[in-house]
């Protein structure tokens, strides 16, 4: 019995995000009972980048650190496909694509080198950071505009078999999957969550925190970047500024998502799940004919509410 | 050199301002006059009370994210509500918005105990969304800026003498007074310095952290309408282009994020910085997006070499 509830307690991001998802799409349902396909899939599409940006805040936020500059890496990503996709066919637009990432990986190590090597606080570096590299973004595109050929973009616009299931989706899982589990499952994992929870402890077992925090950022580069090409995919342009909101809103998927801003607590799934939350919030709103705009309000609240919750049960937990 | 460079920061960064005024002259001989710098005294005050609210939350060890959507939310709030209720209430209503905002983030942040980065920034986009839909329900509202706070903000006295500095100076005055000289300055950096001491010595905690965001979100709301009467009308981005100086006005000032160490003094030769720093860069005339790049490279410099010197 004691096992069962150690269990639930330690997954609990795990079994309550789907949960909530569950409850927010039957909420969803109820209000506007012609949810068809179409709606599913401009869900998917439109989760499809926050969901990117929470995973890659994830990653950080488990390392013990935070990455303010994520928006503005996913921006740099977006811009640099719509402005060399497009005139380019689907082969090239593929090849471009793992371009990107790999520059996306690159453009992490420089964060996170930078905040290892300069010893400025994390905060202040990647909100420096980031003020740079969306400098970078509208070097690459200065207004929105460039294209990528219509085969690339229905790798995220298309479906899958059904019409409820978006290649976003599959998109999303695949490359989590891909990505997180090797690391989740290897020693690396295991450090990030090491340095997250507890850094002089890590260091004294042996630990190389300077390079494993730089890991974490790599990673993140990854997924922010993964999220800047989703976005090109999903709204068929490049916009330098497009990327810049998802740096908050997906910090807030993150907390919600149950990842400790302490660090060395949660996953990656959690916040994935919570961006989908937070997307149907809006479209939820316009359905009540409420005005969307609320979205951000309630997005505002919920983060709040959740960090108190999270607060006042360590209370509870310390007074028992 | 290195002692003396510690024991002396405010000198140190006297003279990197120095060397940066030095630069814009150089590249344009002839740029510091009196118009140059009453014009760099003008733009430096709104970053500079902005930086003041950053100043007090930073030294316990806190950060608000969420004074440029409050510094925005006030001066919307005051332009659109002027005609209405007469320009001293619109005013009031503008503050009330920034005593709000920091109260709910020091009840959030001092009595709930959450994180005050999480707190400011879900504050910070509630704030915002706020504005937005208040924004899109009264589109036929006129806005309008009140006349005499776009005397406070863009206006010159004598032709020389910038307005804004009638109330940045005695704001820096009480900042600086404040922290050095009353029991309330010494709180803030106790609890910077060490919280659990400090309840261990009977102080209130969440009394100190209560008053120092309250006061961060009035000031927040101060630099939104000193910025509006410069700009002279209020768009909903207004303050966004504020957030990474206001911040590093701070850290560039020698104000520890980790709290209990640094000042307002700091602060205020930080915020001038920033604004040389802009100017000359304006001065290359480099396009916008070179200028960000270059921006934010020196400021992230400058805060690496700060942290080697006092660390």
């Amino acid at each position: 019995m004691d096992g069962v509830r150690k269990l639930l307690v330690r997954h609990s991001a795990l079994i309550g995000m789907p949960l909530l998802l569950v409850v927010f799409l039957a909420a969803t349902v109820a209000i506007h009972p012609d949810f068809n396909s179409f709606d599913a899939q401009s869900l998917a599409m439109a989760a499809l980048p926050l969901a990117f940006a929470a995973a890659a805040q994830a990653v950080v936020v488990i390392s013990g650190g935070i990455d303010l500059s994520i928006g503005s890496v996913m921006a740099v990503a977006n811009v640099l496909a719509a402005r060399t996709m497009e005139n380019a066919d689907f082969g090239t637009s593929l090849l471009l694509a793992a371009t990107i990432l790999l520059a996306g990986a690159v453009v992490g190590a420089i964060n996170g080198a930078l905040v290892v090597v300069s010893r400025v606080p994390d905060v202040i570096v990647t909100l420096t950071t980031g003020f740079i590299w969306g400098g970078v973004a509208l070097l690459i595109l200065e207004r929105p505009g460039g294209g990528a050929p219509d085969d690339f973009l229905a790798l995220a616009t298309g479906t899958f078999a059904t019409p409820w299931l978006s290649n976003s989706l599959i998109l999303l899982a695949v490359s989590v999957a891909v990505i997180w589990i090797p690391v989740r499952a290897s020693k690396t994992g295991l450090r990030l969550y090491a340095i997250g929870s507890d850094r002089v402890a890590a260091f004294r077992s042996g630990v190389a925190v300077g390079p494993s925090r730089i890991v974490a950022y790599i990673v993140g580069g990854l997924f922010s970047s993964i999220g800047g090409v989703g976005l090109t995919m999903t709204t068929g342009i490049g916009s330098p500024r497009a990327g810049v909101l998802y740096t908050l809103s997906g910090l807030a998927a993150v907390v919600i998502g149950g990842v400790s801003l302490v660090g060395g607590r949660g996953g990656v799934v959690g916040p994935v799940i919570a961006a989908f939350v937070l997307t149907l919030i809006p479209s939820d709103l316009i359905f009540l004919n409420i005005d969307p705009n609320f979205g951000q309000v309630i997005q505002g609240t919920l983060i709040v509410l959740v960090v108190m919750a999270g607060g006042l049960a360590t209370l509870a937990r310390i007074r028992k | 050199m290195t002692a003396w460079l510690q024991r002396n920061t405010i000198a140190v960064l006297i003279l990197l301002l120095l060397a940066f005024v030095a630069a814009v002259e150089a590249i344009k001989p002839g740029t510091i006059n009196g118009v140059w710098l009453s014009n760099t005294l003008l733009f430096a005050a709104p970053l500079g009370i902005l930086a003041a609210g950053q100043t007090l939350v930073m030294l316990t060890g806190g950060i608000d994210l969420s004074v440029v959507s409050v510094a925005t939310g006030a001066a919307f709030l005051m332009t659109t509500t002027s005609l209405r209720f007469g320009d001293p209430w619109a005013v009031a209503i503008g503050l009330a918005l920034g005593l709000i905002v920091g109260l709910v983030n020091g009840i959030g942040i001092a009595v709930l105990r959450v994180q005050p980065l999480v707190m400011t920034l879900g504050t910070g986009l509630m704030t915002q969304g706020i504005i937005i839909v208040y924004s899109q329900r009264i589109l036929s509202t006129r806005s309008v800026v009140p006349d005499f706070i776009h005397t406070l903000g863009s206006g010159r006295l004598a032709d020389a003498i910038p307005v804004d500095l009638f109330l940045w100076v005695p704001i820096a005055a009480v900042m600086v007074w404040g922290l050095a000289r009353t029991g309330f300055g010494r709180l803030l950096y106790a609890v910077g310095d060490n919280r659990e001491a400090c309840m261990l010595a009977g102080i209130r905690v969440w009394r100190v952290l209560l008053a120092d965001y309250a006061i961060c979100g009035v000031l927040a709301a101060v630099a939104g309408i000193v910025l509006v009467g410069n700009t002279n009308s209020a768009d909903l981005g207004l303050a966004d282009t504020y957030l990474l100086p206001s911040v590093a006005a701070v850290i560039i000032g020698g104000t520890s994020i980790f709290g209990g160490r640094g000042g307002y003094a700091g602060s205020i030769v930080g915020a001038l910085i920033l604004t040389v720093l802009n100017g000359l860069l304006t001065l290359l005339d480099s396009p916008e997006p070179v200028k960000q790049i270059l921006y934010g490279t020196i400021i992230f410099l400058l805060a690496t070499a700060y942290t080697r010197l006092t660390d």
